[in-house]
């Protein structure tokens, strides 16, 4: 029989704010055990909770960026369950009335040439504190680093609607490009900024009714979470084809032995007794307060790509590539700005500097030419003061200086010479020193002409026009 | 909806807290007289009421996004009963495979 994947998924997304969500502990990654905690995020008695609000911002710029119903009125809750690294013996989550609810985001599940738009709904996206990290392979004891208790997330619970392996891939990239170019989150999966689980069954193709899920924690990167959930699909299939059923149960992925595993009975007993935070007031968003936020959002991939295309006449795979990341947008945009010239820019952009990227593992952030030198590069090429050859080589000495591209041509002498005079004159020597390609060219070996091409271009040291070369050579190579 | 032993036994793991028989029966009395005092309040016509999330009538108290000062790690230690290092330390909370 067929089946067909039927999942939703559960990320987590941790917010860059610069402190906590309820305390003004600094949440700098990376630093001493212990040392971004105080009585609030330790849970010492009498301690009071604040809400951040940059956080509460951040969550409302999410909500709207995914099509969400902003809730005017909303809750924190406690989620109450005991473990070493939550020393509140609860979490401050949203149970009832989360900030946000009822949106969706669309992925495109087409090709290059065809897009095809999906849409994926959301169930909530609520604001919650993450707990601090236990140490469990040190010795006998457990270690317990508070320096992560009550930094803020949020969680995004999508609806049933992903269908393939794929789709939960390129739902959760859309879920990282939005939160980056709202600039709420690193998105970063690999130091966990981005957390996700996934609800997953199966169900005979054609069948309207749900099968019974199983929930997948533990999946840590893009690939993670495709492969895991793979393995699930065939696991469940395997279940049912052998005349069984498959039980609900939470399942951790390891990346290791690739395959998915209960999670022991224990840590399953889950009965969180959610009921209102006494110790945070309600929130109210007020229309004033969204109005602000609308008003400070970014504008989205989608729209960028489209005004991409209408604006700087781009192949909509080219508006594409450059608006998947808002820096390498930005990037683009500034460099055209000072180029004067779209098309060239996205060439240079898609070409040279994404694959220096690409090469270096580093973002557009750390990349050494700004747009400005990038953009005067493209000007000095567009005016013929370099040949493309040329600029390719003074971009990349424009990664190791700081001088401007006309600096460096200067200081190199690598302008191209457009000296009519200068390139007759090497032309010339060229047909002289070769009389026999001369003879054959002339009498029809009319591929010869690459040949004088390239013996000229070389005779002036790559520098001279290539446009003048080939006018002058035609002429005197047919005239003579 | 009468409390039974089951629902202490129930509520004591959730709890972590261990007790005795004659201590569960005693507790299984005073939540049943706890629940039936609440029970009255199921008597008033809330209809068209709110339900109360919080006692305080304030709505959005926040926190500008700054980095107040931590304290010292000695200090977040001071109250621990074990630790180590700059870590508390917890009795191991995997189970040995």
């Amino acid at each position: 029989m067929e089946y067909e994947l039927v999942a939703g998924l559960e990320v987590h997304c941790q917010l860059n704010t610069h402190t906590k969500a309820f305390c003004g502990c600094s949440t700098a990654f990376g630093a001493q055990a212990n040392t971004n905690v105080c009585p609030v995020c330790l849970a010492m008695p009498g301690s009071l909770p604040v809400l951040n609000a940059r956080a509460l911002e951040s969550i409302i710029k999410m909500g709207l960026a995914t099509n969400c119903r902003i809730a005017p009125y909303s809750t924190m809750a406690r989620k109450n369950y005991f473990y070493p690294d939550l020393p509140k013996g609860y979490q401050i989550s949203q149970f009832e009335d989360p900030v946000c609810s009822e949106g969706f985001v669309e992925v495109d599940t087409g090709d290059a040439k065809q897009s095809s738009l999906k849409k994926i709904r959301l169930v909530r996206i609520h604001l919650e504190e993450d707990a601090g990290k236990s140490i469990h392979d040190i010795g006998a004891e457990t270690y317990v680093d508070a320096n992560r208790c009550g930094v803020p997330l949020i969680e995004i619970v999508s609806y049933p609607d992903i269908r393939s392996t794929r789709e939960a891939s390129l739902y959760l990239q859309k879920i990282r490009q939005i939160v980056r170019y709202l600039g709420i989150s690193d998105g970063n999966m690999d130091e966990g900024s981005l957390r996700c689980d996934a609800n997953v069954s199966i169900r005979p193709k054609g069948q309207e009714a749900y099968g019974t899920r199983t929930e997948i924690k533990n999946m840590n990167s893009f690939k993670s979470v495709e492969k895991a959930m793979e393995y699930e699909v065939l696991r469940q299939t395997e279940v049912l084809e052998s005349g069984g059923r498959v039980v609900q149960e939470t399942l951790l992925w390891d990346a290791d032995k690739m395959e998915t595993r209960p999670m022991r009975s224990k840590e399953q007993a889950h009965d969180y007794r959610y009921f209102p935070e006494p110790d945070l007031v309600p929130i109210e968003v007020t229309s004033k307060m969204l109005e602000q936020i609308t008003s400070s959002l970014p504008e989205f991939p989608e729209a960028r790509r489209d005004r991409f295309v209408a604006e700087y006449k781009l192949p909509r795979y080219d508006a594409e590539v450059l608006t998947a990341s808002r820096d390498i947008a930005d990037y683009f945009e500034a460099t055209v700005k000072t180029s004067g010239d779209a098309k060239q820019s996205s060439n240079w952009v898609m070409g040279e500097v994404l694959r220096t990227l690409k090469e270096k593992a580093i973002d557009i952030a750390d990349f050494s030419i700004d747009a400005g030198r990038l953009g005067e590069l493209i000007t000095l090429y567009n005016g013929g003061t370099v040949s493309s050859t040329v600029a390719k080589e003074v971009f990349a000495l424009m990664m190791a200086s700081k001088d401007a591209p006309s600096k460096i041509v200067n200081d190199r002498g690598l302008a191209q010479v457009s000296d009519n005079a200068a390139i007759e004159t090497a032309v010339a020597e060229i047909i002289a020193a070769n009389p026999s390609q001369r003879e054959q060219y002339r009498s029809g070996k009319k591929n010869l002409f690459g040949y004088f091409v390239g013996e000229t271009m070389k005779q002036m040291s790559g520098k001279a026009n290539p446009k003048l070369i080939t006018d002058i050579l035609k002429q005197k190579l047919d005239a003579a | 909806m009468a409390v039974t032993k089951q629902d202490v036994d129930y509520i004591a793991v959730l709890a972590r807290l261990a007790f005795t028989d004659a201590e569960k029966e005693k507790l299984t009395d005073e939540m049943n007289s706890v629940l039936g005092y609440m029970e009255k309040l199921n008597s008033l016509d809330t209809t068209g009421i709110e339900p109360l999330s919080n006692m305080n009538d304030r709505t959005n108290v926040f926190r500008p996004d700054e980095i107040i000062p931590s304290i010292s790690n000695s200090d977040a230690l001071r109250n621990a009963p074990d630790k180590q290092d700059r870590f508390f330390k917890v009795p191991k909370v995997i189970e040995q495979k």
